[in-house]
């Protein structure tokens, strides 16, 4: 009786474990793997943590949504720590071992360098959406970030107008790397061509994690004490910019007599820091968390909706920035773009990237180039309100094109506006 | 104080100008987003009705002031007010927008708020807004500073409103007051007035900007006078961060001094335990932000103790578990403290989140003293110095005066000795190296103030704090003293001249000279107490 019952089930218990093992390996098949690179810890962390929360966030969105040719994504997370050479180990795993169709990742000029060579060789892709120095274009990266066109230059021309207080003084301050130098050197020459003298620029360099600006903060006092209007163009990144901003609250230098424009500040890095003295500096973005936009309303909401639900740190008070607006543009321009060549093979997605337009929260219908992997964006400037938040006083009438090799840099007129290679 | 007077100011003019009312037409153009015509609005207001205009102007300034519908309407709080007539409206409109301003109109806006401060009823009022007139006082203001002179009886105000006068009849076309003007100008330490006096003693295309050779000559005294103050202020400020800098190196290194210097312990986990005093300000703050919200700028006070208990805690731990089974033996002492320095920023990185929690300054602590115009001393950087100077005085006293201390000193200088004659040397041991720790913990609680607090902040003050220890001379308090402060000092006026990057390279190589050359430090214990 048992025996015989038992022969009975075999054959049902063999069929459903050969269901369950198909199903599982059909869903296993079916996952796209997406790689997310951000520090979420060391010194980047302030600003980074918070793209790996947009990036699972734009996931669970559009997995919510059937996913992208009928298959889900599947994000895998690595922490390179605000480690420069870590990142390239952490790209080199996400690539050959989870075989990631995509990589979103990256904020320093610095580790997206690092990660180079490696999405070179093993033919990966990758998403980097912060503003950067220009001065590359690689077939395996997409910049959803600004060129420098499309953000140092317009705020320097800002500072320069009449309502942007006619500055003809700069100091150039930033973190010492890549990103603060390139920049700054198109920013002098650009500031030559305008007829500012070589007498009424000052450059000064911090290492990452500086956290004694006192020094500096005098330095650009006494310097703005010595002639015409004088502006700082700050291009500190990483958590930096906390104690700079305290010790500029302190010292009672207003927006008023000396203004501060930043290039990698934005509302995610002014939440540790009291605004109310800060009121009036500026930021220049392509992108800013008050605007007024359907898109961007949905947008912001999306994201408070998961960071409540993700039980984010101070949850009820998450902001948007530009970067997260990049990041989101970004992976759905992927989406588009694998729907388009109906594969994730990454040849197949970067000859089909060219041309896909996005309703972006920026609230324009923003357009990845044909030829050089860059967004054509809108530019804004806005100015620190006490809330923390930041009030547009200046933008452009449209998406401008990125010129990632800048024109102020000798040589680059010759260079090509599309990648090498295949 | 200062918020309070101008709130107070504010209110006085809002209570004598109940009654009157402005034209809705001089408001309109606030609302229009043209910083031309805003201007010219701000002006023209200022003008018409100055006592009404003040309210209406302080809340732009404010950007409490919206456009509700057809008309302009001031927020205050909860309540709306009409800005023409200045009445509540009661209910409040939903559809507000609020009215925001750039740079430009907001320094415009600053000039027009202080011209109409300038003839407030309260002194704290008046000074404020002399100090904003001063900084832009030209030509067409005389008739307002005339006014002002002629009414203000502070002597203090007075003086601060002959110099603006004197700035501004600078551009008079009678060369007696023009001489007057530059005369007086000679008292100012300010930046600003340099950069008027400069210009007349400058040729410009084959003649003299000013032409009278009388000015001129006295433009020149002026100027010499003004510029001798602002480098007096210059250093000033340069041994003032300088200070602050070493102050907060010694708070960083004092407990090290103890563990170190004193006890020998080579403790790798130091950088930790300021960071375990940096999340216990974190968590008071958390705490009273919870439960005791009215009392939450005090949180510093209460934060103190928690610091010192939270690391010497962690302190008597470590010693306990780990550190007195490696006595004697530095290489082991030194692996096994990096191994807790690893392990205790894993537990706050699980704890707390791998991102820097967020310490607010306390009100009390933000803004500073201006002693002159280009010499501000920041609040949160005299509180520490202040702070320092307690803390090593309390280690001090706790060292030469207690029975702890003299245990201590005694179980340094000769162990067996001290064991000898029935000091508990296991014990000592284990306060000692507490009591480090907890001052370490002190050292936390004064970073939060000024650096980031993250799992990853004691790496940064490591080699800070043993460049101090080692540089003072192991085994003594005053080395460290005397290392931290010239440290501080040194590296400030270096970075004067070559900027951060630079300066930090420089003052390593010169540790790793001086290391080489005087291996015992800056103070070097005499006697014969070695028991290594």
């Amino acid at each position: 009786m048992v025996r015989r019952n038992f022969v009975k089930t075999l054959p049902a218990l063999a069929v459903s474990a050969a269901f369950a093992l198909t199903s599982f390996g059909v869903r296993a098949a079916e996952t796209i793997k997406v790689g997310v690179l951000h520090s979420l810890s060391g010194t980047m962390a302030i600003s980074e943590t918070a793209l790996k929360e947009t990036v699972l966030m734009a996931i669970d969105e559009i997995n919510a949504k059937g996913g992208v040719l009928g298959r889900k994504l599947e994000p895998v997370v690595v922490d390179p720590a605000s480690n420069w050479p870590l990142f390239a180990e952490k790209a080199r795993q996400l690539l050959s071992k989870d075989k990631v169709a995509v990589t979103f990742g990256c904020w320093t000029s610095v580790s997206r360098k690092s990660v180079l060579p490696v999405y070179k060789e093993l033919n990966g892709l990758l998403f980097y959406p912060v503003q950067y120095e220009g001065e590359e274009l690689e077939r395996n990266v997409f910049y959803t970030g600004a060129a420098p066109n499309q953000q140092a230059i317009p705020a320097v021309e800002y500072l320069m107008s009449k309502d942007g207080g006619e500055a003809r003084r700069f100091v150039l301050l930033g973190t010492d790397y890549v990103y603060p130098r390139t920049t700054n050197k198109i920013l002098r020459a650009f500031l030559k061509s305008k007829g500012v003298a070589e007498a009424d620029i000052m450059e000064e360099y911090t290492p990452f994690g500086h956290s004694d600006y006192q020094t500096i903060i005098a330095k650009i006092k006494k310097f703005a004490g010595e002639g015409k209007k004088t502006a700082v163009v700050s291009t500190i990144n990483g958590d930096s910019n906390v104690p700079f901003y305290k010790e500029l609250g302190n010292a009672g230098l207003k927006a008023t007599d000396v203004p501060v424009v930043a290039f990698s500040v934005g509302e995610e890095e002014l939440r540790g820091v009291d605004t109310k003295p800060l009121v009036g500096h500026l930021a220049s973005w392509n992108y800013f968390m008050s605007l007024k936009n359907p898109e961007n309303e949905k947008f912001t909401k999306l994201y408070k909706s998961w960071a409540v639900k993700q039980k984010l740190p101070n949850a009820a008070k998450v902001v948007t920035n530009d970067p997260m607006e990049a990041t989101y543009v970004g992976i759905y321009m992927w989406k588009q773009a694998v729907e388009k060549a109906k594969s994730t093979d990454v040849d197949k997605v970067i000859a089909a990237m060219g041309g896909q337009t996005f309703k972006a929260p920026s609230g324009f219908t923003i357009k990845m180039d044909e030829k050089n992997h860059h967004l054509h964006k809108p530019v804004f400037i806005g100015e620190i309100k006490a809330d923390g938040q930041f009030n547009v006083v200046w933008k452009t009438p449209g998406p401008v094109k990125a010129a990632p090799w800048s024109p102020y840099i000798p040589g680059n007129d010759t260079k090509k506006g599309e990648p090498e290679g295949k | 104080m200062r918020k309070f007077g101008l709130l107070l100011g504010g209110w006085l003019f809002y209570v004598s100008s109940l009654c009157a009312a402005i034209d809705p037409a001089l408001l309109a153009p606030l609302a229009v987003d043209d910083s031309e015509k805003r201007i010219a609005a701000i002006a023209a207001l200022a003008q018409a009705a100055p006592e009404a205009a003040l309210p209406v102007l302080t809340a732009l300034a404010d950007e409490s002031l919206a456009v509700a519908g057809e008309r302009i309407v001031r927020l205050d709080g909860e309540r709306v007010f009409d800005a023409a007539s200045n009445r509540e409206i009661a209910p409040p409109p939903a559809e507000r927008e609020p009215i925001s301003i750039n740079n430009r109109v907001r320094r415009e806006l600053a000039a027009a708020l202080a011209a109409l401060r300038l003839f407030s009823s309260e002194r704290e009022v008046r000074w404020q807004a002399v100090q904003e007139v001063a900084a832009s006082a030209d030509a067409k203001m005389l008739p307002l500073l005339d006014k002002a002179l002629a009414g203000e009886t502070d002597p203090a105000i007075r003086n601060r409103l002959r110099l603006a006068h004197a700035q501004a009849s600078l551009g008079s076309d009678d060369p007696a007051i023009r001489l007057g003007a530059v005369v007086a100008l000679g008292e100012s330490s300010d930046p600003k007035v340099r950069q008027l006096l400069l210009p007349l003693t400058e040729k410009r295309t084959e003649t003299w900007v000013e032409a009278d050779s009388a000015v001129r000559a006295a433009a020149r005294t002026s100027l010499r006078a003004i510029e001798q103050r602002l480098a007096w202020a210059d250093n000033l400020t340069r041994a003032f961060t300088g200070l602050s800098l070493g102050s907060i190196l010694l708070l960083a290194a004092l407990g090290l001094a103890i563990t170190y210097g004193v006890m020998g312990v080579i403790n790798m986990a130091h950088g930790e335990l300021l960071m375990v005093g940096a999340y216990a300000a974190w968590a008071t703050q958390s705490v009273f932000r919870a439960h005791l919200p009215d009392l939450l700028d005090w949180y510093l006070l209460a934060a103190i103790p928690t610091g010192f208990l939270a690391a010497a805690l962690v302190g008597v731990l470590m010693e306990r578990v780990v550190i007195r089974h490696l006595y004697g033996r530095p290489l082991e002492t030194l692996l096994a403290t990096w191994g807790i320095s690893l392990f205790l920023m894993q537990v706050a990185r699980t704890l707390f989140g791998a991102q820097n929690v967020e310490v607010a300054n306390p009100v009390w602590m933000a803004g500073g003293i201006e002693v002159v115009p280009n010499l501000l001393l920041p609040w949160n950087r005299i509180m520490i110095i202040a702070f320092s100077i307690a803390v090593l005085t309390a280690v001090w006293a706790m060292l030469n005066l207690s029975r702890l201390g003299m245990f201590v000193r005694a179980v340094t200088q000769n162990r067996a000795m001290a064991g000898c004659v029935g000091v508990p040397t296991g014990r000592v041991d284990t306060l000692a190296f507490g009591l480090g720790a907890g001052i370490a913990g002190l050292g936390g609680v004064a970073l939060s103030q000024i650096a980031n607090v993250g799992p990853d902040m004691g790496q940064g003050y490591i080699v800070d704090s043993f460049m101090v220890v080692v540089l003072g001379g192991v085994g003594q308090l005053a080395g460290a003293v005397w290392a931290a402060l010239g440290l501080g000092v040194f590296t400030k006026f270096l970075e004067g001249w070559t900027g951060a990057v630079v300066a930090k390279i420089i003052v390593l190589v010169l540790i790793i000279i001086f290391i080489q050359k005087r291996p015992q430090g800056l103070f070097a214990l005499k006697g014969r107490f070695v028991d290594a």
